[in-house]
């Protein structure tokens, strides 16, 4: 799942990646045109809205895509980096960068894009805006207090404007259709060109308007990944039907005992009912965690068969199922309940005197396998630990 | 030989939108472009004026949290692509020339000067801003991040407010 890096990607690989998508940005860019200043001055004159078309419909393609990944679990959106507001600083850093886009007639991005096919006014943009950040930095006392002031951290827009994602995502999509039709009418009477818009032309945009309200439909009105798995994992039907791998507490203890190394005890109760007792040598994954990214390694390692066990069935046969979506791991489940296994295992009772040698064989048996399970659990007291992975939320900015 | 076409803008868009997306998608970032000016600028500046910057709370804060420069600086490694896709695109679409571009009724002169100031309110603003049209505007769109929307509300608004009274720049 997303996003890659650093888990997936190292953050030193991180920077090939930003080479690699960054070529793909200026090639666009100046595919596009905006490698040409009269190009993007077009947009303040309205004589030429590219600006505005591909921006838009950029950012409304990004913007479905972002949600379509986040719907169907590929892409985690509570890890990616999200511009926070500094209402100040946005709004008069952002005044005095249109003017600079009105005189110069270029910004970071665009200057850029042109000076690689060698414009001469672009690379003397790179270098005014050179000029620019360090006199910022040279006159940040001037700036500190409008910089910092209003934090209001990484707020949506649509919290702000107190709608769902979805229906910001279908009013920006309309209003970017919107956009591009009026405009496209005043560029025709600005320049007094009457531009074709062939009929093949006009179908394949109706195509693409009508695909972007299709996707956003599909995130709006099916179940997301999240959602089925969670359907999928807690249906009585499937708890009674799968056939889940079942053990003893006797088949787990000797595993425990004798084959720790092999195994992954996991104990899915909450941290308290964990804290109170629980299996030698088991660890806590509580139910709602099992999907966390931080235990990650332990569903989709190969090499320790996962041992799932809680005081309600239906508790740990949903932590079977949810394994089974987390990763290929080996999974098995205790028949019995936490309350069973410490009854046979923990402060065994001595049989009575005269009890049968069966009784007193198993008794022998339990005995000895409670005493190796115990040695190993104060053997193994530090190592025992897996290293909880923090879950770590992507850094950004500009 | 004629300079190519330019690209369909729609099409454009949807492929930049694309290239947007795939970035969130590995790294969990959007694209940018100055902050890489920026990381240039102050590492340069700290390398030939290290005592000035130990002085300069600004400079030396930024010196502490990024003490590999622009050699550990996502921002920096995007932007050397774009120099290089932008480059591909203007070889094969024969828009290669050392020339620049101007409104008819103004010298070359004075659109080289314009060029520079307009340049340095940019790189000035784009600090103060946190971002340019790039970082916040589209990438922020992308995310749906109040800030950058309002960002870029705030630069296109202000570019139509002043339109008015640099015309003779570019008509």
């Amino acid at each position: 799942m997303g996003p890659l890096v650093p888990y997936i990607i190292s953050n030193e690989f991180n920077l090939v990646i930003a080479l690699l998508v960054g070529i793909g940005f200026g090639f666009v860019l100046e595919q596009a045109g905006f490698s040409s200043t009269k190009k993007l001055a077009g947009l303040f004159y309205g004589y030429d809205f590219t600006v505005l078309k591909v921006f838009f419909t950029a950012g409304v393609t990004a913007m479905i895509g972002v949600l379509l990944f986040g719907h169907w679990g590929i892409l985690d959106l509570s890890l990616i980096y999200i511009n926070p507001t500094f209402l100040w600083s946005a709004l008069v850093g952002g005044a005095i960068m249109g003017l600079g886009f009105i005189i110069g007639g270029f910004c970071p991005g665009t200057s850029i894009c042109a000076a690689a096919i060698g414009k001469l006014d672009a690379m003397a943009f790179v270098f005014g805006s050179a000029l620019g950040v360090f006199a910022f930095a040279e006159s940040y006392p001037l700036w500190e207090d409008i910089y910092l002031a209003e934090n209001w951290g990484p707020v949506l827009i649509s919290e702000q404007l107190n709608l769902s994602k979805i229906t910001f995502a279908v009013l920006l999509t309309a209003v970017a259709i919107a956009a591009f039709y009026f405009t496209h009418l005043i560029e025709n009477k600005v320049t007094k060109r009457q531009t074709e818009v062939t009929k093949n032309k006009r179908n394949n945009y109706a195509i693409a308007g009508a695909l972007a309200f299709v996707l956003i439909a599909i995130v709006a009105f099916s179940p997301s990944k999240e959602e089925m798995i969670e359907s999928r994992v807690s249906s009585p039907k499937r708890h009674q039907e799968y056939p889940f791998k079942e053990v003893t507490s006797d088949q787990l203890a000797f595993e425990i005992a004798r084959n720790f190394h092999q195994i992954n005890v996991i104990d899915v109760r909450s941290p308290e009912e964990y804290e109170s007792y629980h299996l030698p040598l088991a660890i806590n994954i509580p139910l709602e965690e099992i999907d966390d990214r931080k235990w990650e390694k332990i569903f989709k390692q190969k090499i320790k068969a996962n041992y799932f066990y809680a005081d309600h069935d239906s508790v740990a046969k949903k932590a079977y199922l949810l394994s089974n979506y987390a990763g290929k791991s080996a999974n098995y489940l205790l028949k019995d309940s936490s309350f069973d296994f410490r009854k046979l295992y923990s402060n065994i009772e001595a049989p009575v005197p005269n009890a049968s040698k069966e009784v007193m064989n198993s008794y022998n048996y339990r005995q000895k396998l409670a005493i190796d399970m115990e040695k190993l659990v104060e053997a193994m007291s530090n190592l025992n630990k897996p290293v909880p992975i923090k879950t770590v939320a992507a850094k950004g900015g500009c | 030989m004629k300079p190519k076409p330019y690209m369909n803008p729609y099409l454009a868009g949807v492929l930049l939108g694309l290239v947007l997306l795939l970035t969130i998608y590995i790294t969990g970032r959007g694209l940018g472009a100055s902050g890489a000016v920026k990381s240039v600028v102050l590492e340069m500046v700290s390398n030939l004026a290290p005592e000035h910057t130990a002085n300069t709370a600004y400079l030396k804060n930024y010196a502490e949290n990024n003490p590999g420069g622009p050699l550990k600086d996502w921002l920096f490694f995007e932007v050397v692509g774009v120099l290089i896709g932008a480059f591909l695109s203007g070889v094969i679409s024969n828009r290669m020339g050392l020339k620049l571009e101007r409104g008819p009724k103004i010298t070359n002169r004075t659109r080289i000067i314009a060029a520079i100031a307009g340049g340095f309110l940019f790189g000035l603003g784009s600090q103060l801003g946190r971002g340019c049209t790039s970082g916040s505007a589209l990438s922020g769109m992308a995310v749906m991040s109040f800030g950058g929307i309002i960002t870029m509300l705030a630069i296109f608004g202000s570019g139509y407010f002043f339109a008015y009274f640099f015309r003779k720049l570019w008509l």
